[in-house]
């Protein structure tokens, strides 16, 4: 039942750190976190890892395991070979705060500065009318449970610090494209300030987001790549540009 | 000595699930300064898990529905055990909650006339449960969440800081809090990224933590549900209510240990699932009572027949009532023939072929393929009881959720007791989260109408720090997670889903054991992030919950709801007016009798007498409820 295996885990801390080599048994069907729990109660009661439902509905255990951005509750130990070591990192696109605990604030800030849903004045509480196909868009997004694995994938931000101050990342262009396709949002602009202000065109469309997604949200597909055409054919639309000077309005609504 | 980080806010808001987050929102729109303590990361927190929907009586499906008969599907499935004011709150207040969800953004299925979509549930009359697929507890927390935000760039543009107003502390555990003069004056804790300690001054203090399943070895819990608010409040003061209900699932997951305590649904008995022993007997022929011989199989013969005809053979014995089931299966496992994981088998992949299984029962499959790389359609599962919600917590007053006996403490969510009597019904937890959690913040801002700030001694604050200090200073003590599985243990299969008079009197006395040596857990490592520290501190905490279900067990000589005991299995009316109330005397949880409140008239008039025959005396029918 109960085998051996070569687990290599990142320890340390914002100053500095390393891999150290554990050998821990695995029962059959486990996934990493049980194995990394069981290194925590038996021989490093101080190793920090985040997890809390351990049911992939929460994406607290995000972290790297053999180089992959993964979440440790819905990777299982048997999906390695058996004399395989299996090496677990924290995120690299954010600070480490110790072991396999990363600062993810990063997200939290760019989360308040997306502008919120703004519900139409004349509906009242309970009246909303909106048909299942319609809502079935954005539901596509808010299916995100916030593990932020494609955040840390992003090349765009992955090794380039520098860029975090513009770009908000592929979890905020899904939060960014709901609102835009939500049946009732009365916030016009969303296009526009998701290219302006987040960082939207600095995306390449390279789709490593939608690859590590584990709700399997098509991030870029239906997200990113619709808001990039609509941008781009509203911007270089002869006849709106026209418009957009004649009138003076804003060209994207 | 580095100086001691000092937050001053008018309310702080302990715990960041469906009800914190509520009630943070109800306060701030009060125009209260507001703190929210996230034991975990913003957005994690257990509400995620919730996944059949909301119940509330909007009557988008069939307009037959109205609050009052969720009132009374609410109250009958408490067994009547309810606080007939706070089902009847939830009943009429469900929908304007989620249709308020609605103008902050979130999106529910819908139904062809474009309305939100409600879906039949357990107890529930008709189709109730607002629901967006299996994630509505995503749903639920992530509007509020994003609410909060809302709110927060409102503030940006009418103070000029985002966190003028709401500020999230996340990662962050209250250990205590403080009391001034017979009333709340604030918190202390510690911030889990750095062990350093964190002082909160707040006049009115709302509990809102969740539940406790940590304290089982086997639940479908997470790490956080550890029972911090019940015990912060005993310790402050104030009381919990019947503590012996928990909501136990009789068939949960207990191994591998990847998808351990999770539920498995009973349709896969209904399926052709059969549970069977470590010796492989099919052993629930050995347990149909007499009640029940007429409908149910007693051979194997024709309990399979029963699945291509119905008409002519008796229904298999896995189809029994879920306590029954769950009586069979605490009987073989506590008689040895158990598995050596402390479960049974439920075995569908030789009754049905893998294609079907997949068919009928999709999720289940895939679930457990996902997480544990269990094939359903190939292997048995061990599957046992699973502990699940506690009805049970802290004891509040209905309409404003303030915690009886303390001044500026609320409790609300899972966290407080009465709503849900004896037994939740699916789908009434995440309305209460968001009737209470928005009372609980009307009630502080209330409060602190007529209460001001009430500043922290000194005095207060150095028996704070002296407790987080003491496990560091210790040598050579016992470690938190082996206390912590003693304590699971002794849980499971002491105060777990079937009960007996010896069995509770022998957990008394372990947890208390425990509760000693508990005094001397020393904590490795420093205090940056250290999980063995954080626990030494949740065990105290559950230490506390296993005590005061217990001993509340012990107590209640009948079953009713989530507390079946074997020497006394029936329902018996006379207790059905008694609540336990548990309090803290600074050494042992003490549990007295305490009458429950008498049904109005109004309400008592919602239901035919007959149906209420069955759970009051002739003397309480005679009345006819107060006036």
């Amino acid at each position: 039942m109960a085998r051996k295996l070569n687990l290599r885990i990142w320890r340390g801390d914002s100053t500095n750190g390393a891999l150290q080599d554990v050998q821990v048994d695995v029962n059959e069907g486990e996934v990493v976190l049980d194995v990394i729990h069981r290194v925590q109660a038996t021989q490093m009661g101080d190793l920090a890892v985040r997890w809390n439902c351990k049911a992939g509905k929460c994406g607290s255990c995000s972290m790297e395991i053999n180089g992959k951005p993964r979440l440790a509750c819905m990777t299982q130990v048997a999906s390695y070979g058996e004399d395989e070591t299996i090496t677990v990192t924290p995120l690299r696109a954010f600070p480490v705060i110790k072991d396999l605990v990363t600062d993810v604030s990063f997200n939290y800030k760019k989360a308040m500065e997306i502008p919120a849903y703004a519900h139409p004045a004349d509906v009242a509480p309970g009246d909303a009318r909106m048909e299942q196909i319609d809502v079935e868009r954005s539901q596509e997004f808010r299916k995100c449970i916030e593990c932020f694995l494609c955040q840390d994938t992003c090349h765009v931000i992955r090794d380039h610090e520098e860029n975090k101050k513009s770009f908000a990342g592929p979890r905020f262009f899904i939060r960014i494209a709901e609102l835009d396709m939500h049946p009732l949002d009365t916030l016009k602009n969303r296009k526009r300030t998701a290219q302006e202000e987040h960082g939207l065109g600095m995306c390449n469309i390279t789709k490593c987001c939608t690859e590590v997604c584990p709700e399997h949200i098509r991030i870029t597909d239906n997200a990113i790549i619709p808001m990039k055409e609509r941008v781009v054919d509203i911007k270089y639309d002869p006849a709106r540009w026209l418009g957009s000077k004649i009138r003076k309005r804003d060209g994207i609504v | 000595m580095t100086q001691l980080e000092r937050h001053s806010y008018d309310v702080l808001v302990i715990g960041a699930g469906g009800a914190g987050l509520r009630a943070a929102v109800e306060a701030r729109e009060a125009g209260l300064r507001v703190a929210i303590i996230c034991k975990s990361l913003f957005g994690k927190a257990h509400t995620v898990m919730a996944e059949g929907g909301a119940a509330a009586s909007m009557g988008n499906v069939n307009e037959n529905d109205n609050w009052m008969v969720h009132f009374r599907d609410t109250m009958r499935g408490g067994k009547f055990l309810n606080h007939y004011r706070m089902a009847e709150l939830h009943a009429k207040e469900a929908p304007d909650r989620i249709w308020e969800l609605e103008v902050w953004g979130a999106l529910f299925d819908r139904t062809k006339e474009g309305k939100i979509s409600q879906r039949n549930f357990g107890g529930h009359e008709y189709p109730r449960l607002a629901h967006v697929g299996d994630r509505t507890g995503l749903e639920l927390i992530r509007t509020m969440q994003q609410r909060i935000v809302a709110l927060q760039q409102q503030d940006g543009r009418d103070h000029g800081d985002m966190e003028s107003h709401i500020k999230v502390f996340a990662e962050l555990t209250i250990t205590e809090i403080l009391k001034e003069a017979g009333k709340v004056s604030g918190a202390y804790g510690y911030w889990r990224e750095t062990g350093a300690e964190v002082l909160f001054e707040a006049p009115a203090v709302i509990i809102a933590t969740g539940g406790v399943g940590k304290t089982f070895k086997i639940t479908s819990n997470s790490w956080e549900g550890t029972g911090d608010g019940h015990a912060l409040a005993l310790k402050a003061g104030a009381n919990l209510v019947d503590m012996e209900f928990l909501q136990f699932h009789p068939t949960g997951m207990v191994w591998p240990p990847s998808v351990r305590g999770i539920l498995v649904t009973e349709s896969v008995r209904g399926e052709g699932g059969i549970l069977t022993n470590a010796a492989g007997e099919r052993f629930m022929f050995k347990y149909i009572p007499d009640v029940f011989k007429k409908m149910y199989a007693d051979n194997e013969a024709e309990a399979d027949r029963w699945y291509l005809d119905q008409d002519n053979n008796r229904r298999p014995p896995e189809l029994l009532p879920r306590d029954e089931v769950a009586r069979a299966i605490n009987t073989e496992v506590k008689a040895g023939r158990g598995t050596e994981h402390g479960g049974v088998f439920l075995d569908v992949s030789k009754r049905l072929p893998a294609e079907v299984i997949k068919k009928r029962l999709p999720s289940m499959w895939h679930q457990f393929y996902e997480l544990a790389g269990v094939d359903i359609t190939k292997e048995p599962m061990e599957v046992g009881p699973t502990c699940h919600y506690v009805m049970g917590g802290v004891e509040v007053e209905p309409d404003n959720a303030a915690a009886v006996g303390v001044p500026g403490l609320f409790a609300a969510g899972e966290v407080a007791g009465g709503m849900h009597g004896s037994n939740r019904l699916g789908g009434n937890s995440l309305t209460d989260l968001l009737v209470f959690g928005r009372r609980a913040g009307m009630g502080a801002a209330e409060y602190l109408k007529h209460n001001g700030k009430n500043p922290v001694s000194d005095a207060a604050i150095k028996a704070a720090e002296a407790r987080i200090a003491a496990p560091f200073d210790r040598q050579g003590g016992e470690n938190s997670y082996s206390l912590h599985a003693e304590l699971q243990e002794i849980t499971h299969n002491l105060v777990g889903i079937i009960r007996t008079q010896s069995e509770l009197e022998d957990a008394i006395t372990k947890i208390a054991d425990i509760r000693k040596r508990s005094a001397n857990v020393a904590v490795s490592g420093g205090r940056k992030f250290n999980p063995g520290f954080h626990l030494a501190f949740d065990l105290d905490n559950m230490l506390l919950v296993a005590e005061s279900a217990a001993k509340s067990a012990f107590l209640r000589k009948e079953s009713r709801g989530g507390h079946t005991r074997d020497d006394f299995p029936g329902m018996d009316n006379k207790w059905r007016q008694v609540n336990h109330i548990s309090s803290f005397d600074g050494q042992q949880v003490q549990v007295c009798e305490q009458a429950l409140p008498v049904l109005p008239k109004e309400l008592f008039d919602l239901f035919d007498v007959h149906e209420l025959e069955k759970y009051m005396t002739p003397e309480e029918i005679a009345k006819g409820g107060s006036n």
